[in-house]
């Protein structure tokens, strides 16, 4: 355990980027895969068939292979950027599939005359989906959107192989490949750094799920 | 008008005709026909090393116990061009095995009996210390952490890390300079060259893969300005890369190569060192050097130094 507590500024550096990576992620996953729902749903058939191609493309990809579209393929058609927004955007755009479906799923559990209420009244399709539909439909899938995030943080590891540095995963790396650290310590400290960022968004999840209960 | 509450995808599982599965097969067949007949076309890069006939050695030695086995296991690279590279004939070739060759025939023991088996960089010191493999030679640099755990006999050849840029860049001239020129540097994670490189540009001008490859692909695309590693590595990909990129030329460390053996013992390391010493007087060291790295580094190096045995 000596490993751990002498390289603990490295650990919280890396704890630091898997924080930054993982919130900038969690952001635009959740707008990103609302909208994505929101097509799904839509009476405009080509946005119900971009939502659903989308769906079927990305969430069928291994994560490995979309990173490297983004790391590897946007700079060989003349887009060079950093690594650091490749690799967040690539996670994003993963992780926004899986949103879209768990969303999609809530927007199924609310009850039709929910939206032919909303629609009697006049509101278009949108305000129905933004002001009825979304708001209850979000609280029913906070459970699962909590699995897609806590999935999410740990797929953050595989950025760190496409050019993002300073990521929790990469420390284990320098420790044990460069500095020649015992393998088993290094990497415990580096699950250590995982559950200090899943277990309380885990909890503030819990959280969040009985307070925006819907009364049945 | 209605408001479309579910678009369920409708998954239609239907049987699967037979048929199908038996082309699937056949083209299975078909490709790992194709794939074993491109096997035989390899070359083999082999040193006419004359295996003496019977050399004798003090009993209860390693060397001892090997002649008498006939056959020895050795730990190289199986993913390093120009030193030890497996093959689409499933036959590892390059400097380190062509090392691995002039050793093993110094012990009366012929290519053929050489068992090859992989050690990427982790695994070499578990490879030896358990006894799976009889030496090492896989660009296994001799540093004080390693022999804590391990003994080197050599070193049988002395790299450096250096830098590789694209063919024009003239900005570049070595470490000194990438500050200046505000260049990305890209190299593997948990590399002693990612580390190394932090002496002379900031960590956020680091760009970390898990293989060199993706370097050389970073470079070509002008993702990063330069790419580093040890001068024999980054030759493999200049090779590689079909002359888009060059080498800068000013090594900036020290890297001796050394032939890792169970720490200890000292009898073995003396003799691989006799054989070393025996292979570049009569010219075996430089032919090995020449049917393999020589092909891209003009130069022929001399056997370095050799370190004391302990």
């Amino acid at each position: 355990m000596g490993v751990i507590t002498d390289n603990l500024g490295l650990y919280a550096d890396g704890l630091l980027g898997t924080l930054k990576i993982c919130a900038l992620v969690a952001v635009a996953a959740l707008v990103l895969g609302i909208v994505l729902a929101g097509f799904r749903v839509s009476p405009v058939p080509p946005l119900r068939a971009v939502g659903t191609a989308y769906v079927t493309l990305v969430r069928n990809c291994p994560l490995t292979i979309v990173l490297f579209a983004f790391a590897f393929g946007l700079p060989e058609v003349g887009v060079n950027g950093s690594y650091f927004i490749f690799g967040a955007a690539g996670l994003t755009i993963y992780t926004a599939a899986f949103v879209c479906e768990a969303v999609r799923s809530g927007i199924g559990a609310v009850d039709t005359g929910q939206a032919e209420a909303a629609r009697s009244i006049g509101l278009t399709f949108s305000q129905s989906l933004r002001l009825v539909i979304l708001p209850q439909a979000i609280r029913a899938v906070i459970p699962p959107l909590g699995n897609v995030a806590i999935a999410m943080v740990k797929n953050s590891a595989i950025v760190g192989a496409f050019g993002v540095g300073g990521e929790l995963y990469s420390v284990a790396n320098t420790l044990n490949g460069a500095r020649g650290e015992p393998a088993l310590p290094v990497y415990a400290g580096v699950v250590l750094g995982y559950l200090i960022i899943i277990i309380p968004a885990g909890l503030l999840l819990l959280a969040a799920e009985k307070r925006f209960r819907v009364a049945r | 008008m209605r408001f479309p509450r579910f678009l369920i995808e409708q998954h239609q599982l239907r049987p699967r005709p037979r048929r199908r599965r038996f082309v699937t097969v056949t083209l299975a067949g078909a490709v790992v026909l194709a794939i074993s007949s491109c096997g035989s076309s390899g070359s083999t890069t082999g040193t006419p090393a004359s295996a003496q006939s019977k050399p004798t050695f003090p009993a209860n030695t390693t060397m001892a116990r090997l002649a008498a086995a006939g056959k020895i296991t050795v730990g190289t690279k199986f993913d390093q061009p120009l030193f030890g590279l497996k093959g689409l004939d499933s036959k590892v070739a390059g400097f380190d095995v062509e090392i691995a060759k002039i050793i093993s025939a110094g012990l009366g023991i012929k290519q053929d009996d050489i068992t090859f088996v992989e050690t990427p960089s982790a695994q070499r010191e578990g490879a030896i210390q358990q006894g799976k493999v009889d030496f090492v030679v896989a660009t296994y640099t001799i540093n004080d952490k390693r022999k804590q755990l391990v003994s080197f006999a050599g070193p049988y050849y002395q790299a450096g890390q250096d830098l590789m840029v694209k063919k024009d860049n003239t900005t570049i001239t070595g470490p000194e300079s990438l500050r200046a020129a505000n260049a990305k540097v890209c190299s593997v994670s948990g590399s002693t060259p990612a580390e190394k490189i932090k002496d002379y540009v900031d960590g956020s001008k680091i760009v970390l893969f898990d293989v060199y490859s993706k370097c050389a692909d970073a470079l070509r695309t002008g993702q990063v300005d330069a790419v580093t590693t040890d001068n024999v590595i980054l030759l493999g990909l200049i090779d590689a890369g079909g002359g888009a990129f060059k080498l800068v030329g000013k090594p900036f460390t020290t890297e001796p190569y050394g032939i890792g053996i169970k720490k200890g013992d000292v009898a073995f390391c003396q003799f691989i060192d006799s054989q070393l010493t025996a292979a570049s007087a009569d010219g075996r060291y430089a032919r090995a050097w020449e049917s393999t790295a020589g092909k891209v580094a003009r130069a022929t190096p001399s056997l370095p130094a050799l370190t004391a045995c302990s």
